[in-house]
């Protein structure tokens, strides 16, 4: 294990081992699990704020930097993170966010990760500083670069620093409960709500049998519980208005991440009600969230879900527990393929894909 | 360029496009290819070889696979609005046109995303949208003839980035020919992903990775309510200033927009805007949202403008007057055309606190060069647009228009911001990557190109400093823009 505190030790680091694979502050532990012969660089040390601007709505932070921590910084002028990262209060840096490619409910309004961070710094597997992007909101200059260590789980280079625009924070959030008869119904209702100009924040529900739709907006009071009061009446189903510590809980606990194994799992709202029938009735709980384009499926037997994965060609990405980091199906392998092979010819970094797409020729 | 520099092409190449395209969609003739040799550059021009005018992904991807058997470069097409030169053939290459893979394949309401060909025009997807109350947020002021697949390729902007970012935020998924012939899948129908985000990384690629055949797009919920404030004020650094304390005031409005006189007096004689007779520059505020939310901004939008100098303010009082505003601004650049029989349009960068020394430092430019310069930019982003006026008759003007440019790129840069918010660097701004990008960096670049492209036949010439020595120079306004047809952003 290597401990690096400057972008030039993370350099050397690099140079030195044969094999390494960062983490920043362990909060998806499947991501930073290494296999035998790679070195683990832990990047709690390269931390801080290195430039943020309030008037501009930017900052550049090094890749260890603590969530928690860019967050504080941003509140102090009224400002935060419009794709609502997860696991912030567990320890989660920012560049293992980006790398996790994980962003949380408050995603569906404005935007994830991916749509926030507008330059990058990293590491490449000669040990060499490359950069991307820039540090201006707008830019369409070289290749995306920040966009594509999204997801980019730590195997394509070592994330040094990182820029991101931001949004001024709301001064109001109202959640509304609503119940619903079954999964199919609140797909429906989580599809009319988001559908409509109401600007939902946040859509999301568990899968159990008659599951409750939390539906959060934001705004400026006193305009704002009015108009949730005007989504309830209009979701025509039973519904309440939270209290604001019962919203905060219900949030916190979302943004807690908790359970273990723990698979992320992209999918569109049209595909929940099958995947809550092959899985209903397993052990563990299962979050749909950000309306219906994620799922967060915990406590389930990976010999269970992975075969429901395949076998319905959806993605997955394991942040906690053993197995596949990626079960199920990979739409863009080819492309992972030859992205991987042209920025880490080598080797550097462990491999992206679990398997070669193509089998190399056998020697 | 004279008909003698034109060597054929390998009559092993011609022959595979001949069996997949009928005579009338694969160009040759010099009249027929005329149309295609500039794009909304008009600075450059180059006949290419041949044009194929596909109808189907089947013989787009047959056109690439025979291009790389061949080792014949090839320029993807949409409508040709491009204003870095992105589309501008290649002379040795062919142009793939794809105007006539038009279809919507998929409009999923109830989940919001619409699958469509590159060659769907921009509007056309908010059209189809609309009658679920949907729309696609991108507009780049080309939107009426821009193709979705331009859009993808050079990551078209607009006026409402501010809020809803660029075409990139909007595209989750392709399918795709990379220039290797072979189709690939990027992303899916989620929002969400499991990996590396491949879809970004194409998108904004310039057409040096293969060809966009099928992009899935993210719908929004229409907008329920326009609040647009025109107001007007002595001098740009005085309207900048404005958005400063818009922008300080946490009011994240859709769209900042500034104008100076010189852009007003060209969209006013072409469209009858409406816009302030007597100031020296405009700033078009728009705020958009649910009603009662706009309710509230609006009183705060109202209480900034009277504190920041402006000499009038004016409310849209209906959609028509809100549509005038922005009609008379996505047309100011081709209206320009009336004052200055060539222009040529910038895109840089700054941050947006530096708006007003930006402007000065532009102004001081136009001053030392003898040049007319008009400014109307995307201000919420620091967002130049620069035009700078020449006429191309004049021996030695567009030199020193092109000099002036590139001082204002230069200026960008030295500010921290970029040479391209939004046209990408194509022919255009290809000298000035070097400005923003280390050796290093431009070398990653190449290397991500080489897995797509290994043998650099994509698009060819464009983005990277030492790509191919530029095209001919052209004079005067592209026919479609002196039509009214296209026009620049």
């Amino acid at each position: 294990m290597v401990r690096p505190t400057t972008i030039k030790d993370v350099c050397e680091a690099v140079r030195e081992h044969s094999c390494v694979l960062p983490c920043g502050g362990g909060t998806k532990p499947a991501l930073s699990a290494t296999a035998e012969g790679v070195t683990r660089l832990e990047l709690g040390g390269l931390r801080g704020i290195i430039e943020y601007e309030p008037d501009e709505y930017t900052f550049t932070a090094l890749a260890g930097t603590p969530l928690a921590e860019v967050q504080a910084a941003l509140a102090m002028h009224g400002q935060y993170l419009p794709f609502d990262p997860p696991l912030a209060a567990a320890g989660a840096t920012l560049g293992g966010t980006v790398a996790a490619g994980l962003s949380g409910p408050g995603r569906l309004r404005y935007g994830g990760v991916r749509d926030f961070v507008i330059g990058v710094r990293w590491v490449d597997g000669t040990g060499e500083l490359i950069r991307g992007g820039g540090k201006v909101v707008k830019n369409a200059a070289g290749f995306d670069f920040p966009k594509l260590f999204c997801g980019s789980l730590g195997r394509l280079g070592v994330m040094a620093d990182l820029s991101f625009k931001v949004f001024p924070s709301p001064t109001a959030r109202v959640t509304a409960a609503i119940e619903c008869s079954s999964t199919g119904d609140a797909v429906d209702r989580l599809n009319f709500l988001a559908g409509q100009s109401w600007e939902a924040e946040a859509l999301e529900f568990c899968g159990v049998d008659k599951p409750v739709l939390y539906a959060r907006f934001m705004g400026d009071e006193p305009a704002l519980t009015p108009r949730v009061e005007a989504v309830l009446a209009a979701v025509q189903r039973p519904g309440r208005i939270l209290s604001s510590g019962e919203a905060d809980a219900y949030w916190k606990e979302c943004a807690a991440l908790a359970g273990e194994p723990l698979v992320k799992v992209p999918l569109t709202p049209g595909r929940i009600p099958s995947l809550e029938y092959e899985l209903a009735g397993t052990q563990g709980s299962r979050r749909y969230s950000m309306a219906g384009n994620v799922a967060y499926l915990s406590g389930i037997d990976p010999a269970t879900l992975h075969p429901v994965l395949r076998a319905r060609q959806l993605p997955g990405l394991t942040l906690r527990g053993g197995g596949p980091l990626r079960p199920g199906f990979i739409s863009s392998a080819l492309m992972e393929a030859k992205v991987k092979a042209s920025m880490d010819p080598h080797g550097k970094f462990p491999p992206l894909l679990s398997e070669p797409y193509n089998p190399a020729p056998s020697a | 360029m004279s008909a003698s520099a034109i060597t054929p092409l390998p009559s092993s190449f011609l022959d595979a496009l001949r069996s997949v395209f009928p005579p009338g969609r694969l160009l040759a003739e010099a009249a027929h290819l005329a149309a295609y040799e500039s794009d909304g550059l008009t600075a450059f021009a180059v006949m290419p070889r041949a044009v194929v005018i596909p109808e189907t992904q089947d013989e787009v991807i047959a056109a690439v696979q025979a291009c790389a058997a061949h080792g014949v470069p090839f320029v993807a097409r949409g409508s040709g609005t491009s204003l870095s030169g992105g589309s501008v053939p290649v002379e040795r290459g062919i142009v793939i046109a794809l105007n006539r893979l038009n279809k919507i394949l998929r409009l999923d309401a109830a989940q919001r995303l619409c699958v469509v060909e590159p060659g769907v025009v921009n509007l056309q997807v908010t059209r189809a949208a609309m009658e679920y109350g949907l729309i696609y947020a991108p507009d780049p002021s080309s939107q009426q003839i821009c193709t979705i697949g331009g859009n993808v390729a050079f990551n078209a902007g607009g006026a409402h980035c501010l809020k809803y970012g660029m075409t990139s935020n909007h595209v989750i998924g392709m399918k795709c020919v990379l220039a290797t012939g072979e189709v690939v899948a990027l992303g899916s129908e989620s929002m969400e992903a499991a990996g590396p985000d491949v879809t970004g990384l194409f998108t904004g690629s310039e057409g040096l990775f293969g060809i966009a055949l099928e992009i899935t797009l993210r719908l929004i919920p229409r907008v329920e309510c326009y609040h647009t404030v025109m107001a007007s004020y002595a001098s740009t650094e005085a309207a900048g200033d404005a958005v400063a304390a818009v922008v300080a005031s946490g009011l994240l409005p859709g769209a900042m927009e500034i104008m100076d006189r010189l852009a007003m007096d060209a969209a006013e004689a072409a469209v009858h805007a409406g816009y302030p007779p007597q100031a020296a520059a405009m700033l078009i505020v728009e705020l958009e949202g649910p009603r009662d939310q706009v309710a509230v901004e609006r009183e705060q939008l109202s209480a900034i403008i009277s504190t920041s100098g402006a000499q009038t303010a004016h409310v849209a009082r209906n959609d028509d007057e809100r549509l005038k505003i922005w009609k008379g601004r996505k047309s100011a650049f081709s209206a320009v055309g009336r004052l200055s029989p060539d222009f040529i349009v910038q895109d840089g960068v700054v941050p947006r606190r530096r708006l007003g020394e930006a402007l000065r430092g532009i102004a001081e430019i136009a001053k030392r060069h003898a040049l007319r310069i008009a400014n109307v930019f995307h201000a919420g982003d620091g967002n130049l647009h620069p035009l700078i006026m020449y006429d191309g008759r004049d021996p030695g003007a567009y030199e020193r228009a092109e000099e002036a440019a590139a001082e204002i790129l230069r200026l960008c840069t030295g500010m921290g911001g970029s040479i391209t918010g939004e046209h990408g660097v194509g022919m255009e701004k290809k000298a000035f990557l070097p400005d923003m990008f280390a050796p290093a960096d431009i070398a990653m670049m190449h290397r991500i190109r080489q897995a797509f492209d290994p043998q650099e036949i994509a698009n060819p010439g464009k983005m990277f400093p030492d790509a191919e020595a530029p095209a001919l120079r052209q004079h005067g306004l592209h026919p479609l823009e002196a039509a009214g047809v296209l026009s620049r952003e």
